[in-house]
């Protein structure tokens, strides 16, 4: 089961924060955030990473990026 | 293409960044640029604002090339790398008033975050007073961010509507080319040139434009904050654009060494000030301006010329900023505060707190 979050038209640290949030809620499993900068796919991988999850995949989706985060 | 993409955003990417750009601020200052002041977003624009008459403030009249070569650098990369995105929407107005009071804010210090630290470089004591308001201002924004704090989405629009400030600098730089500077003359044309002063010092067009450029290029390539170095860092206990800041200022510190630009002291510093509490004041102001609006002075330039409309906006409001700040004497000068400039800063303050509480989306 995975959650997702939305922060396509969001400007930096928005995307970081709600991916934080989401990391913060479900503890391990999947997420899929969609963003729509590189700055932003590059913010949210760096800042899932640093909490232990992994950048699985990332697709392009529409107008930005689909990414698919990990843990467990 | 992917590789040299990733490269930039990787530790080493932001820290070269950040030595790149140290190097040359160090350089433009020893070409011609005023002292401690290689780049100053801030300083920088309100010359702009003088240049085309919004201040008559007779010292501050230059049309700075770095300015216009980091919008069009940050347009080539962009478009060199398929990243341009046209988009607009997010509270433009909101962002033009915190460009406003960014400006007045680092107009009492007397510097953006960019000058700030090559004060700090150069040897410039009181830019410790004006780093330690900086982080402060932004901690309040951090504080803002964390309970929900969010001016809402952008969306798409037509690309032409991207191009709009890259248009605008353009006809800057032809205005330029036009009305060239006059030795001794303080008018070319339209153009208002300093025949004095800060604005009197500049390094070569083509160096300055040059610089300007290869900055604008990278920056956008790396994300280069300086707001951001130290928003990450207090929110997430992030430190990758932080290393792109203090890289800067080691980097610019060697070369203030090397060339004999380093003099470390309060008292005469060049275009600086010595009242502490209006150093801290007036970038607390900024700080928590440029956190509230997203981005520090450059990057805001840097995001418009990826097509972030909000970002151009904000960008206009720190050029008509300065023209209220030299017309209303909120601007200080070596002497110290002008006449409303602690007027001006609680003022920016009471704006950017009624922002902060009451543009918050719980769900966000």
């Amino acid at each position: 089961m995975s959650t997702h979050v939305d922060a396509r038209g969001l400007s930096c640290p928005q995307p970081v924060l709600m991916t934080l949030d989401e990391i913060k809620k479900v503890r391990q499993g999947e997420i899929e955030v969609f963003v729509d900068t590189d700055t932003s796919k590059e913010n949210v991988s760096r800042a899932a990473e640093s909490q232990g999850w992994q950048v699985k995949e990332i697709f392009e989706a529409g107008e930005g990026y689909k990414l698919i985060l990990g843990k467990g | 293409m992917s590789q040299l993409k990733n490269f930039f955003a990787t530790k080493w990417g932001i820290i070269g960044v950040g030595a790149f750009i140290g190097v040359f601020a160090a350089l433009l200052q020893k070409w011609g640029n005023p002292g401690n002041m290689g780049i100053c977003v801030a300083c920088f624009n309100r010359d702009i604002a003088g240049a085309v008459g919004l201040h008559r403030a007779a010292v501050v009249q230059y049309m700075r090339p770095e300015i216009i070569g980091f919008v069009l650098g940050s347009l080539i990369a962009a478009y060199s790398f398929k990243e341009f995105r046209a988009r607009v929407g997010s509270a433009p107005i909101v962002r033009f008033i915190l460009g406003a009071f960014a400006m007045i804010g680092a107009l009492v210090f007397l510097g953006c975050p960019w000058r700030a630290v090559l004060r700090l470089a150069g040897g410039d004591g009181n830019a410790i007073l004006g780093i330690a308001g900086l982080i402060f201002g932004i901690w309040i924004g951090t504080l803002f961010l964390k309970n929900g704090y969010n001016l809402g989405r952008t969306t798409k629009t037509y690309t032409s509507v991207g191009w709009l400030l890259p248009i605008v600098m353009l006809g800057f730089l032809a205005l330029m080319l036009v009305y060239p500077q006059i030795d001794g003359k303080p008018q070319s044309g339209i153009l208002f040139y300093s025949v004095e002063g800060p604005g009197a010092m500049h390094a070569p067009l083509i160096v300055a434009l040059l610089v300007g450029l290869a900055v604008g290029f990278l920056a956008q390539r790396s994300r280069f904050c300086t707001m951001g170095a130290f928003r990450d860092f207090l929110l997430f206990r992030q430190n990758h654009l932080l290393l792109g800041l203090i890289s800067l200022v080691v980097f610019a510190f060697i070369v203030n060494l090397i060339v004999g630009q380093f003099h470390p002291g309060f008292a005469k510093q060049p275009v600086a000030h010595t009242m502490h509490l209006w150093n801290f004041g007036g970038m607390t102001l900024a700080g928590l301006a440029f956190a509230l609006a997203g981005g520090c002075p450059g990057r805001q330039l840097f995001l418009a010329g990826e097509g972030d409309g909000d970002a151009a906006v904000f960008v206009l409001g720190m050029i008509v900023g300065a023209g209220f700040s030299h017309n209303f004497g909120m601007a200080s000068s070596p002497n110290g505060v002008g006449p409303h400039g602690i007027a001006a800063v609680v003022i920016g303050l009471l704006t950017c707190l009624f922002i902060g509480f009451t543009m918050r989306n719980k769900s966000a």
